[in-house]
């Protein structure tokens, strides 16, 4: 702009130009890309079924925890490899929407269950009895 | 003309831009903006899910009730329509029409045995007993797994649309256009899939 000040019928007629050809940006994966991840999210589905499934390991809190893990790492896989997310593309603000709407699903999922958990444990305790005069 | 134009913005110089000046093409970035408000609205049914989902009223658990088997084949269904669809783009950037409408379709058709597993596997579950209104764990259930079946339910009937579309007008820049606004929807039900099957099935048959 400010190197042509004289010249806004160029500039515009440069638009014009510009939203015509503007083509499709190279948003897509090479074959390559798109095997890769495939294979990795294969991978990363099949080890958390059979942890549950077989049985594998004797804690079930370490089992939960491995399931959420693959899960995650599974989700960037698929951002990544099919879905072509990078800090580059639309100028970055793929990414900086992706980034608010993780912070708000995070609040959400772990404000949920941190204030429902809280209402459980505070509740007054309750027998039998109680509960079937309930209204 | 150019002429004429250049002497009239001389007299009335201009100082702000008449056309918005989009790096690259917006539709994508506004389709994006509409896939994380998606993305919201599946937070919200996860959080539902994740608080009710152990009040079984003494009605059955996940364990009684999940088959893991059934699972694992629906989820190797959409990954590969995952896979299917990116060979479809795949054959769009190449400008290979009938290659593109051949992996639209395997696409497609996977998407639809998504479909009618998961619908066999409700109707199992009702039949059983076990429906909607049997206790918040299942409302929470069929709320979650219900609105994913439903984006895919509309997902294949938006893939037979731009077939057609396709078919008719042929890989011109706006079918190009929706065919990759498309590949991101059904990429994106993929991942929330994950979420489903890791946090819904998996982890509620550890118990």
């Amino acid at each position: 702009m400010s190197s042509h000040p004289h010249a806004p019928a160029q500039e515009s007629a440069h638009n014009t130009h510009h939203a015509q050809s503007h083509g499709h940006e190279a948003a897509h994966g090479s074959f390559k890309s798109y095997m890769t991840g495939f294979v990795l999210a294969v991978i990363l589905t099949a080890i958390p079924f059979w942890l549950v499934m077989a049985d594998v390991l004797d804690s079930k809190a370490l089992t939960a925890a491995i399931v959420m893990a693959f899960a995650a790492v599974q989700v960037v896989v698929h951002m990544v490899y099919f879905l072509h997310m990078n800090s580059k593309s639309e100028g970055g603000w793929t990414m900086l929407a992706l980034i608010f709407t993780i912070v708000v699903v995070v609040i959400a999922l772990s404000g949920s269950l941190w204030v429902m958990h809280h209402l459980n444990t505070n509740m007054m305790p309750m027998n039998p009895e109680m509960m079937k005069n309930m209204p | 003309m150019s002429e004429n134009q250049a002497a009239v913005s001389a007299e009335n110089p201009q100082f702000y831009l008449t056309e918005d000046h989009h790096p690259e093409n917006s539709t994508m970035l506004g389709f994006w903006i509409y896939l994380m408000s998606d993305c919201l609205m599946f937070a919200v049914l996860f959080a539902t899910y994740a608080v009710l989902g152990r009040n079984y009223a003494a009605g059955p658990a996940p364990a009684d009730l999940f088959d893991l088997q059934l699972v694992a084949i629906n989820t190797a269904m959409l990954l590969f329509s995952s896979i299917t669809y990116g060979f479809a783009m795949l054959r769009m950037e190449k400008g290979d029409k009938a290659g593109t409408l051949a992996w639209l379709a395997i696409t497609g058709l996977f998407g639809l045995a998504f479909l009618g597993i998961e619908l066999y596997e409700f109707s199992h579950l009702i039949h059983e007993g076990a429906g909607p209104q049997r206790s918040a764990f299942l409302s929470a259930f069929f709320t979650l797994v219900g609105t994913h079946g439903l984006h895919v339910t509309f997902g294949c009937i938006w893939l037979v649309t731009l077939m057609a579309q396709v078919a008719k007008h042929g890989l011109i820049e706006p079918n190009r256009r929706r065919l990759m606004c498309l590949s991101m929807f059904w990429h994106f039900l993929d991942v929330i899939w994950i979420g489903v099957f890791s946090l819904v099935y998996l982890i509620g048959v550890i118990g």
